[in-house]
């Protein structure tokens, strides 16, 4: 069976609904099992003191901000293409959640660059990059929410997707230029994992796999939420047609 | 409770800020979820 | 496309609007800018460059929302789509217009208002290319942010806000060439790679400004 399938809005609640529940829980354990381990059972790194646990909300939550622009990037190329509804209501439902991921990191990142380097904020490439990645959120969802029309606002908001992932590497390659920062390189990335010590390393990746599960349970359950509140209005439009007067 | 030495104000206040935002982010999904449900349904029975 | 680039062009003269506004407007930001960081002239040259570049973009901005605005309120827009030119190209020829009546005159208001903060001398050439390079750019974006908000209530503040975040590199590159032309240093590289955005949102955003007209007006 083909996966296009699952772009029959029906089908998708049908399949995802029993899911939404269970994978709520799952990132719940798997964050709990990797948030008690990171605060209480790690040791304290050299440099950093016990500043470093922040790393395992930083981390996890800047990876998400970015992974979730991604996946709606990849969702409003789909509905441009194959204009399936489901997809365009998928990237819809990911923006706020994308949104939070990045306030979280920018929050987090700005507690933790208090102590080490002197400063709440740096205009640091990376930290700059993400408040302008902010930014495109803030405009892509004001975009969502100004338009009536939920045909049009999927390919406006579609459009400004593609445009705006355009300039948000410009942007990023443009603040690179602009200003060589403070902050480390990217240390974390899967295949330089010797450059953070394993005892760190091994939690932080169960709660990246816990934000990763999380993103995915809030997604599929806005996503359903999408979905019913467009039927509300197709309803409610129809009924309108049927009956225009109505005492 | 553990010693946090002198990162403890950072640490925690990074934790609690994310934590509720996270927590706050699956509340506002969740009851807007059953808003929506319940909302459907009854405009079903109305009209569907 | 020329007799609507004329059309463009005149419509925004006489109706007194787009044309002199955004040069006031980027007068009053460079006028009022002393007044916030104080007269010392050592301050205001260093940050010369960056407040011209920040005036002259929002001034680009003001105007932004008349674009399209006033075709689609008067029904001219859904006529200019069928007539056989193509959208892309009523776009491209939208940005012009917007170009001529406000990033060419700030260009050219902007050495008087470099002398008014001090910008030394051997600035104002870079000055001067960075922003003839970098405002057709802003053109072209503003043009694709107000076709995805025309005909929206407060499409004025949205669009800021879509814009705005649209415009960093720009900005970016064309204040750090007037920047290092200040100081004498090479400004050569940030001037290539803002020529290059430039070049690319000429090929590129008409087609997606012409997509987002396509959704407005179906």
């Amino acid at each position: 069976m083909s996966i296009w399938s699952y772009a029959n809005p029906r089908k998708f609640l049908d399949t995802t609904a029993p899911w939404v529940p269970w994978l709520m829980w799952l990132s719940a354990a798997v964050l709990a099992v990797g948030l008690v381990w990171g605060f209480f059972f790690t040791p304290e790194a050299e440099r950093f003191g016990s500043s470093v646990k922040i790393i395992y909300l930083h981390v996890p939550s800047a990876l998400m901000a970015i992974n979730a622009w991604l996946m709606m990037l990849v969702a409003s190329l789909i509905w441009l293409i194959r204009r399936h509804h489901v997809s365009a209501l998928a990237a819809r439902a990911a923006a706020p959640v994308g949104m939070v991921m990045t306030l979280i990191a920018l929050i987090t990142g700005a507690i933790w660059g208090q102590p080490m380097w002197g400063t709440w904020w740096a205009w640091d490439p990376r930290l700059t990059s993400f408040l302008i990645l902010f930014l495109f959120y803030l405009g892509y969802i004001a975009l969502w929410t100004a338009i009536p029309d939920p045909d049009s606002a999927a390919d406006l908001t579609s459009v400004l997707c593609l445009v705006g992932s355009v300039f948000a590497i410009l942007s990023r390659y443009a603040v690179n230029f602009w200003n060589q920062g403070l902050h480390q390189g990217a240390s974390l990335s899967l295949d330089k994992q010797e450059n953070v010590a394993d005892v760190f390393w091994v939690p932080l990746l169960v709660c990246m796999a816990g934000f990763v599960l999380l993103f995915l349970a809030l997604v599929l359950l806005r996503t359903g939420t999408e979905i019913r509140a467009r039927r509300i209005a197709a309803l409610r439009a129809r009924a309108r047609r049927v009956e225009p007067v109505r005492a | 409770m553990m010693d946090l030495g002198k990162y403890a104000a950072e640490v925690i206040s990074a934790w609690g800020i994310s934590l509720a935002a996270l927590a706050g982010l699956v509340w506002w999904s969740v009851r807007r979820d059953r808003k929506v449900r319940a909302e459907l349904e009854r405009t079903e029975r109305d009209h569907g | 496309m020329r007799a609507l680039l004329a059309r463009d062009l005149r419509l925004a003269v006489r109706a007194g609007g787009g044309f002199g506004l955004g040069l006031a407007f980027f007068l009053i930001v460079v006028v009022l800018v002393p007044f916030g960081v104080g007269p010392e002239t050592a301050i205001l040259a260093r940050i010369a460059p960056g407040i011209l570049w920040v005036a002259a973009l929002l001034a680009a901005l003001l105007s932004l929302d008349r674009i399209f605005a006033l075709d689609h309120e008067d029904g001219s827009l859904p006529l200019l789509a069928t007539a056989p030119l193509p959208l892309e190209m009523l776009a491209l020829a939208k940005a012009l217009a917007h170009w001529i009546t406000t990033g060419l005159p700030l260009v050219v208001a902007a050495p008087l208002l470099g002398v008014l903060l001090h910008l030394p001398g051997e600035a104002m050439p870079w000055l001067l290319v960075s922003l003839a390079i970098g405002t057709p750019a802003l053109s072209l974006i503003g043009t694709f942010g107000a076709a995805l908000t025309v005909g929206l209530r407060r499409g004025g503040l949205l669009l800021s806000l879509i814009v705005l975040p649209l415009y960093v590199p720009i900005l970016i590159f064309g204040a750090e060439a007037a920047r290092r032309g200040a100081e004498g240093l090479p400004a050569a590289t940030p001037l290539m790679l803002l020529a290059g955005i430039g070049l690319g949102c000429a090929a590129l955003l008409p087609f997606a400004t012409a997509a987002a007209l396509r959704v407005t007006l179906r």
